[in-house]
């Protein structure tokens, strides 16, 4: 059923038709709507889940990974400072192979205090293990979350779905809600192979030293590289069951593209126009989006950029000491290849300045204007 | 009540193999929990001597399911875990009660892991939280935590020539979650295992959040001979530092009055961390600490005799 819903309520309901059973979340600016609502669900019976109303978000992931390791589909949500606190029971959530699927607002991490958004927040998640889907609509944040249960639960790994503070968590569009009968059909209950129960007593998080611990994390690293053919596949199961396809990257007027833009999140949704537009101007220039940061969609970038004329990424985000996480990570992918494009590296939009249709042209326009990128960080409407 | 004799024909649930000191009480405590709780239990354990010495990879001293999920957040883990049962046996997934027990030394309990043990408490999730308070972070080399005596010496409190071991009382954290009005919270020791898994027993019989804080003597933290750990329990009790007691719907109730109060330095006298105290110089601390010991000793005589 179609409804008009903001993205903090895409995320709820992407909770509500995945039939969480178990919800364990601490409220923080700009999420608040989303446990807001699943508390409601919860009260009236919509969702029949059990929501513990914990006193952080430290206490939220150690919920979540309790309630997990019983064999629930679990589900949290946070934003910023909130998701900070939690990163340690991120790593345990990876290391403890329990597949919780985990909201997050993008918003800037503070001093000075924000509430805007940036992707600071998440992108520190880095190196965890913990999947990350940047959607660009609230449509996709509802999809996605569906999605995300059903590949975590495969590999056993957890997954971050992450909407734009404000862009998208107060931004109110057209949901396809699905009905509930197709989701059922598309996402079979979780059901683990080893759980905490006294009929089959296991030990789960015991000490290992450096006879076991090293493939434990080659084995993480397995399974996640495996959740690329996943993400691809149930992304495409998705679109023949509900008219939507989804995948690790998403192509834009691409094919004759001698320069590639790239973006994320709502830039990317924004980059569109800025794509229609250079084109009419007679610009050979199509948008790449990034829609899984992890894993990162290495094979493709390389498929789609070798041999193209010029590469230029936008960041909303920085590593400080090195430049944004996105172009890092695309030249990264493409060292080692041939025939591989320059890449002009943009930081624009930190801390939820606006970024606009004309701020994406000038980007793109800069970039066919100059040789080579000058610098390794290219600022963009920084006021100094 | 368990007799010793039904217990001791029990079959062990934290069994041999763990590689705890010798004259480690906490291994006694858990081994006497377990007994009591039986098979049907899930236990959580916060990182710490007890989830490092029972669960060496690939080896497992529990014979029931064990989760280690941190060190500051058992209760947390705890509620993930007891959320989910009691909804499975309230859709008729399963019959019967399992019981959920988080358990955390001092490190765990009285300091990093307070926060997320207040959430639990208040939120009334039907589990028992157990605290071995072994009184300093022992396994990360006997530093001073909240729980620590005044005076003792610890690694990070020492017993030096100008400031003479750890300055402050310990925190009551009995007390402190008695004030979170929950059912049922009690002070245990193990040389009492009468009274104690009594205790273990009535918490998990009682519908909603319980609590159990249990001294637990260590012979290296303390520094005494490793025999002498149930005798250091025991002084701990006749002394009234670690009064026995419990508060059932906020009504205190002493489960051990000595007969005649011996002084604390029949206690402190028997171990190396508080061997500084034995010196004419630090006579002060030992009266100070003495005062201490009565004077929260006689409130709750108070509150024992009010029924409060």
């Amino acid at each position: 059923m179609k409804q008009v819903i903001m993205g903090n309520h895409a995320l709820s309901f992407g909770a509500m038709i995945s039939r969480v059973q178990v919800i364990a979340a601490y409220p923080i600016t700009p999420q608040t709507q989303v446990v807001e609502l699943l508390s409601e669900l919860c009260a009236d019976k919509r969702l029949d889940a059990e929501f513990i109303k914990v006193e952080s978000e430290h206490s939220a992931m150690a919920a979540c990974c309790g309630a997990s390791a019983v064999g629930a589909r679990t589900f949290t949500a946070t934003s910023a400072q909130g998701l900070a606190l939690m990163h340690e029971m991120i790593h345990w959530a990876v290391g403890g192979r329990l597949p919780v699927v985990l909201g997050n607002i993008n918003r800037a991490m503070g001093p000075p205090w924000t509430i805007w958004t940036d992707q600071n927040d998440s992108l520190s998640q880095r190196d965890t293990g913990c999947l990350q889907f940047y959607a660009q609509s609230n449509q996709e944040v509802l999809d996605t979350v569906v999605q995300a249960f059903k590949v975590s639960e495969q590999i056993l790994l957890p997954s971050m779905v992450i909407l734009d503070a404000f862009a998208l968590s107060h931004t109110s569009e057209v949901v396809d809600v699905p009905d509930q009968k197709l989701v059922d059909e598309y996402l079979p209950p979780f059901n683990p192979r080893y759980i905490l129960d006294p009929k089959e007593p296991h030990t789960f998080g015991g000490l290992t030293g450096p006879d076991g611990y090293y493939e434990l994390r080659y084995k993480i690293e397995e399974a996640i590289q495996d959740s690329k053919r996943l993400i691809n596949e149930t992304g495409k199961e998705f679109g023949e069951l509900f008219g939507r396809e989804y995948g690790l990257v998403e192509k834009y007027k691409l094919d004759d593209a001698e320069i590639v833009l790239i973006a994320s999140s709502t830039i990317a949704s924004t980059a569109r126009v800025a794509i229609d537009e250079l084109q009419e101007e007679g610009k050979k220039v199509g948008l790449l989006r990034v829609r899984v940061f992890r894993p990162f969609p290495s094979e493709e970038i390389r498929e789609l950029l070798v041999n193209r004329k010029k590469v230029a990424v936008i960041d909303r985000n920085i590593s400080f000491g090195h430049g944004g996480i996105f172009a890092q990570e695309i030249k990264s992918a493409l060292y080692n290849c041939k025939d591989k494009p320059p890449i002009w590296g943009y930081i624009t939009g930190i801390g939820g300045r606006d970024v606009t249709v004309e701020h994406i042209k000038e980007i793109v326009n800069d970039t066919i204007k100059s040789e080579k990128p000058e610098q390794d960080i290219l600022w963009k409407g920084v006021k100094l | 009540m368990p007799s010793l004799k039904q217990l001791s024909s029990e079959k062990d649930l934290f069994t041999y193999g763990h590689r705890a000191c010798a004259g480690c009480a906490a291994s006694i405590i858990l081994r006497q929990v377990a007994l009591v709780a039986g098979k049907n239990t899930i236990f959580v354990g916060a990182t710490g001597c007890m989830e490092v010495v029972s669960t060496i990879f690939p080896y497992t001293a529990w014979k029931v399911p064990f989760l280690h999920n941190a060190f500051e957040n058992s209760a947390a883990t705890g509620s993930g875990i007891e959320t989910t049962y009691r909804s499975l046996k309230k859709r008729g997934k399963i019959t019967k009660k399992i019981n959920v027990i988080a358990f955390g030394g001092d490190g765990g309990t009285y300091d990093i892991g307070f926060q997320s043990l207040s959430g639990a408490m208040e939120r009334r999730h039907d589990m028992l939280y157990l605290c071995y308070n072994n009184e300093a972070y022992m396994n990360t080399g006997i530093q001073r935590s909240s729980a620590t005596p005044f005076g003792a010496h610890t690694t990070t409190s020492p017993a030096g020539t100008v400031i003479p071991g750890k300055q402050q009382f310990p925190k009551d954290l009995t007390e402190a979650i008695a004030a979170h009005d929950i059912p049922y919270v009690a002070q245990a020791a193990p040389h009492n295992w009468a009274d104690f898994t009594k205790k273990v027993e009535k918490a998990l019989t009682i519908e909603g959040p319980t609590f159990i804080n249990v001294l637990s003597p260590c012979p290296l933290g303390w520094v005494y001979p490793p025999h002498l750990s149930i005798k250091m329990s025991k002084l701990a009790a006749e002394t009234c530092f670690w009064p026995l007691y419990e508060v059932e719907n906020g009504i205190h109730k002493i489960n051990f009055k000595p007969r005649e109060k011996k002084p604390l330095i029949e206690w402190t006298k028997l171990q190396g961390r508080f061997r500084h105290l034995l010196s004419e110089s630090n006579k002060h601390i030992v009266e100070e600490a003495q005062k201490e010991v009565d004077r929260k000793w006689n409130r709750l005589l108070k509150m024992a005799e009010a029924k409060i």
